[in-house]
C-alpha cells in the first residue's frame, strides 16, 4: 500500500490517540504543507492513501448499504451520499483501528458473497431484493443469530455502524437527524424555543 | 528564514520573546505598545486563522469524514499543527515511572491558543494561598488582590463572556467587563435542574468568545490611559473583531476573530506598532549568557536551512510553553551544568497537569426533541465551579475541580451511533433511520478538571542519551499520581453518575484509578520553573524575573507554583501583562 514518503516517522506505535515515546528522526523540516499533519483547508480534503476495495467489493458494499439505509421520505439512499466510498476509504486507512475494521469488513463482504452463492448461486449484489433480505435477516442481530451465521452477524454489526457513520456525516442528510446547525446567526444566540423549555418544565431552572 | 515583517531583523533588540502563544503574544504586545523593539521567535510555522480556518467546512469534505486519527487526534479540522507527537522531536519517559507523560507541542504561530477551548476562569483567593490553607504544596508570592486588576484588564482586552455569580473562590470580575453569555441549551438546563437537587451549582461558563462587538474606543482608553498610540492601535484592532455568529466549533480557530487566539487578538496589534519583528520556523536551543552572568540573547536554529543563528537583546523572555521553557533553561549550560537560573534546583520540578475524568449517558428525556440550532458558542455554555470549598475534612482529598458538560445535537461525527447497537439491535432499512433520529443527540456528559498537588515524583529532566532532529537534548519525564488525585477522580465519577441518574440516564462510575486520564492528556501542564518569595525555593519572583539572571524572564505556564481547578490560560495572560509592565518600569529605571 502506498503511503506518503516521510510519514513513516509518524510513529503510530502505541494506543490510538498518539502515545508519547521516541519517534524516529524525521527528514529535514520543509516549508511545504503536509497533507496529514498540516492540512491545507482551502483545498478539498486530500485522501492520501490508496483505496483498496475491488470493483466487486464495492458492488457488494453498495447493495448492502442501500438495504440498510434505503432511499425514502427520510433521505436519499446510502450510495447517493458516498457511503460505499466512505467505507472503502475507512478500510483503506493505515491506522491500527482501521486496519482491524478492514479485516472484519472485507472478510465479512467475502462471507456475505459466499453465503449468497451457497443459497442462490449468485453474488449478493446480483440477488433480488427479497433474496437479499432473507440473508440479512439471518445476520442483522448478533444476539440471536444462529452459530453458522455468527461471522456474518459480527460483520453486519460493524458494517451497519460504518453505514450510519458515513450516511449522517453529510450536509445533505444531517437534517434527518434533527441537526440544523452550521449556519451563521446574527445577534445573541437564540437558544432553545421557549415552548420547548416550558414543555420540559425547565423554565424556572 | 521566514520573517513576517518587512524590515530586516536588527542586530540588537530591546527584548527577545521566545514563543508566540498566550504569554509570548501578550509580552510582545505590551512591550511593543510601550515602544520597546521586540523580536518574537516561534518554533512553528507562520499561521493565519483569518485565511486558514475551515469555517463551515462539512465532514464530507474531509478524510474519514473528519474523524479523529493518530495524526489528527482532535479531528481533521482541529487547528493544531503538532500534537503529543511531533515528527523528529521525541521525548522520553523514565522506564519504571508509573505514568507515561504525554507532552503536547503546537508548532504554529499562536501555539495552543489556536485550538484551545477558550475557557477563561480566574484563579481565586484560596488558590494563591493554598499551602497556608491546607499545608500542601507552596503559596504563590502574591495574592488574588494583587492579580485582580490584571484579570480585569485581560478580560477587557480579549473579551470574555460569563456572569458574576458570587461563588467562593470563583471571583467576580469588576462590573461591566464580562459580556453576556449565550443561553443554555436543553441538555444544560436539564443538568442544571439535576444539579439543584444535588447541591451542585451549574452557572454560565466564562469563555474568551465575543458575544457582542467590543467598544474599542472606550476599552482602549481605559486600558492604556497614558499611551495615545496604544489607544489608537488597540481601538482600531478591537473594532475589527466580529462577535460570534454561533457556528463553527472554536477548536477550528476563527476567521472572524470572534474568539481569543494570540494570532488574532495579540499579534496583529503588536505588529501594527511597527516595533515587532517575528521569525518563524526557528527553534531556540539555549539562552546565551555573558561573562557577567546576564543574558545577551538566544542561539536558535533556522529550521528550513538548518543554520545556527544568534539574536541579541537587552532582555530575554522565554514563553515557549511550560516544559519547552524549562528545557531551554536546562540546555543553557554555559555557566552551570545544572542549567540556567537553576541555583534553586527547581527547574524541571513540580510538574503538574489537571486531574481529568469523564462520564456520560444516554438521556431518554432528550429523545425526539423538536430540532433547534444547538451549535451555540462552539464550546461550553455552562459549568460547575467547585462547590465544596469548605468540606475538605469530610471529603478526604484536598483542593477541588470544576465540571465542564455538554451533549445534544452537535455536528454529526462517524462514531456517534454506537448507542444504536444496544437500543436498536437488528434494525435496518427505513426503521433504522427513525431510530437514528430518535436517539441522535439524546446524550449528555460531564468532564472534571481538578487541581493536583505538586509532588516530588512529577518532574522533567534532560534525557542523557536522546537528542531531537536539531541535536537538542530532549526531556525525560517522571510521573506518579498521588492518592489525593485518585480520590478526587473518584469523587468526580460519583458526582457525575448522580447527576446523570437525576437526569434519567444511567452510568456506572469508574474507580479513580481507572477513570483518571493520562498525565499530559488534559494539556494544562504547568510548573517546572515556579515563582516564589524566596530564591532558594523558586526560579522566579512574582514578576516572572529569574532570581539568578536579572534580565531573563519566564512568561508562560512554567512559573505557576500550583495548578488550581481553573484552566491556566487567563492567568498566564494576566501574569505576562503584569510582568511586562513591571519589566518596562525596570528598563526605564535602567536596572536591565
Amino acid at each position: 500500500m502506498k503511503w506518503l514518503a516521510g510519514t513513516a516517522a509518524a510513529g503510530t506505535v502505541g494506543p490510538v490517540i498518539g502515545a508519547p515515546g521516541e519517534t524516529e528522526p524525521a527528514p529535514p523540516a520543509s516549508p511545504s504543507r503536509h497533507p496529514i499533519y498540516d492540512p491545507d483547508f482551502a483545498k478539498p480534503g486530500v485522501f492520501p492513501w490508496e483505496k483498496q476495495f475491488t470493483a466487486e467489493e464495492l458492488k457488494t458494499t453498495t447493495a448492502l448499504a442501500d438495504l440498510i439505509l434505503p432511499k425514502d421520505d427520510n433521505g436519499p439512499a446510502a450510495s447517493e451520499v458516498g457511503v460505499p466510498d466512505f467505507i472503502n476509504e475507512w478500510c483503506s486507512a493505515p491506522y491500527d483501528d482501521n486496519r482491524e475494521d478492514s479485516e472484519s469488513i472485507r472478510g465479512g463482504l467475502a462471507w456475505l458473497n459466499t453465503e449468497s452463492f451457497r443459497r442462490f448461486e449468485k453474488r449478493f449484489d446480483e440477488l433480488a431484493a427479497a433474496e437479499q433480505v432473507q440473508i440479512v435477516d439471518d445476520i442483522c442481530d448478533d444476539s440471536i443469530a444462529k452459530p453458522e451465521h455468527k461471522t456474518g452477524a459480527r460483520f453486519f454489526k460493524k458494517f451497519r455502524q460504518l453505514c450510519l457513520g458515513g450516511y449522517y456525516t453529510h450536509s445533505a442528510t444531517w437534517k434527518h437527524l434533527g441537526y440544523v446547525g452550521n449556519l451563521p446567526v446574527a445577534g445573541p444566540y437564540p437558544g432553545p424555543p421557549q415552548e420547548l423549555i416550558e414543555k420540559l418544565g425547565l423554565q424556572d431552572v | 528564514m521566514p520573517i513576517l515583517t518587512d524590515r530586516k531583523t536588527q542586530t540588537q533588540y530591546d527584548a527577545i520573546v521566545v514563543g508566540s502563544g498566550a504569554g509570548g503574544g501578550m509580552a510582545a504586545l505590551i512591550l511593543a505598545l510601550n515602544g520597546a523593539k521586540v523580536l518574537m521567535i516561534e518554533a512553528g510555522r507562520n499561521y493565519d486563522p483569518v485565511t486558514e480556518t475551515p469555517m463551515f467546512h462539512t465532514p464530507e469534505q474531509a478524510p474519514l469524514r473528519g474523524e479523529r486519527t493518530p495524526d489528527r487526534v482532535f479531528g481533521h479540522y482541529d487547528a493544531t499543527i503538532g500534537g503529543w507527537q511531533v515528527a523528529g522531536e521525541p521525548y522520553t519517559n523514565k522506564p519504571g515511572t508509573e505514568g507515561a507523560f504525554w507532552w503536547w507541542r503546537a508548532r504554529m504561530l499562536g501555539g495552543r491558543t489556536n485550538h484551545w477551548g477558550r475557557i477563561s476562569l480566574r484563579f481565586g483567593p484560596h488558590d494563591f494561598r493554598c499551602a497556608s490553607r491546607d499545608g500542601l504544596g507552596v503559596d504563590w508570592p502574591m495574592s488574588y488582590d494583587d492579580m485582580h486588576p490584571w484579570y480585569d484588564r485581560v478580560e477587557k482586552l480579549i473579551g470574555v463572556y460569563g456572569e458574576n455569580d458570587g461563588i467562593e473562590n470563583a471571583p467576580n470580575s469588576s462590573p461591566g467587563i464580562l459580556q453576556p453569555p449565550p443561553k443554555p441549551r436543553i441538555g444544560e438546563l436539564m443538568a442544571k435542574k439535576a444539579g439543584k437537587g444535588l447541591g451542585v451549582p451549574i452557572v454560565a461558563a466564562h469563555r474568551a468568545v465575543l458575544s457582542q462587538p467590543l467598544d474599542g474606543a472606550r476599552l482602549a482608553k481605559e486600558l492604556f490611559p497614558s499611551n495615545a498610540k496604544a489607544q489608537e492601535i488597540i481601538a482600531r484592532d478591537m473594532s475589527m473583531r466580529a462577535p460570534c455568529f454561533w457556528a463553527t466549533n472554536c477548536v477550528r480557530g476563527c476567521s472572524i476573530r470572534a474568539n481569543f487566539q494570540s494570532t488574532t487578538v495579540l499579534i496583529p496589534a503588536a505588529l501594527a506598532t511597527g516595533n515587532l519583528d517575528i521569525i518563524t520556523d526557528a527553534m531556540v536551543r539555549e539562552v546565551i549568557v555573558g561573562k557577567d552572568g546576564k543574558a545577551t540573547g538566544v542561539h536558535y536554529i533556522d529550521k528550513p536551512t538548518r543554520r545556527d543563528m544568534v539574536a541579541k537583546a537587552k532582555v530575554v523572555i522565554l514563553a515557549a510553553s511550560t516544559c519547552e521553557t524549562s528545557r531551554i533553561l536546562l540546555n543553557s549550560k554555559s555557566l552551570d551544568q545544572a542549567g540556567l537560573a537553576n541555583s534553586s534546583g527547581q527547574v524541571g520540578k513540580n510538574l503538574m497537569d489537571s486531574v481529568g475524568t469523564t462520564l456520560g449517558s444516554h438521556i431518554p428525556a432528550m429523545e425526539d426533541l423538536p430540532p433547534y440550532n444547538e451549535d451555540g458558542a462552539g464550546g461550553i455554555h455552562v459549568y460547575s465551579p467547585w462547590w465544596l470549598v469548605r468540606e475538605h475534612a469530610k471529603l478526604g482529598f484536598p483542593r477541588g475541580y470544576h465540571i465542564e458538560m455538554g451533549g445534544g445535537r452537535q455536528m454529526p461525527s462517524a462514531k456517534n451511533f454506537g448507542v444504536l447497537d444496544s437500543k436498536a439491535p437488528g434494525v435496518y432499512g427505513s426503521k433504522l433511520k427513525e431510530e437514528a433520529r430518535r436517539y441522535y443527540g439524546a446524550n449528555f456528559g460531564f468532564a472534571g478538571r481538578g487541581e493536583m498537588v505538586p509532588n516530588k515524583d512529577c518532574y522533567a529532566e534532560l534525557d542523557p542519551n536522546v537528542v531531537d532532529q536539531w541535536g537538542i537534548p530532549v526531556l525525560r519525564f517522571h510521573w506518579k499520581w498521588s492518592d489525593h488525585e485518585i480520590k478526587q477522580a473518584e469523587h468526580m465519577q460519583n458526582t457525575f453518575a448522580e447527576l446523570l441518574t437525576a437526569m434519567g440516564g444511567k452510568a456506572t462510575p469508574k474507580s479513580g484509578r481507572d477513570a483518571i486520564q493520562r498525565p499530559g492528556e488534559i494539556i494544562h501542564e504547568v510548573g517546572t520553573a515556579r515563582m516564589g518569595a524566596k530564591a532558594s525555593e523558586s526560579v522566579t519572583n512574582q514578576f516572572c524575573q529569574t532570581w539568578d539572571v536579572k534580565n531573563l524572564f519566564l512568561m508562560d505556564g512554567a512559573v505557576l507554583p500550583s495548578n488550581p481547578d481553573k484552566n491556566p490560560t487567563l492567568t498566564i495572560l494576566a501574569l505576562a501583562w503584569r510582568s511586562s509592565e513591571w519589566l518596562m518600569e525596570e528598563m526605564k529605571k535602567g536596572t536591565m
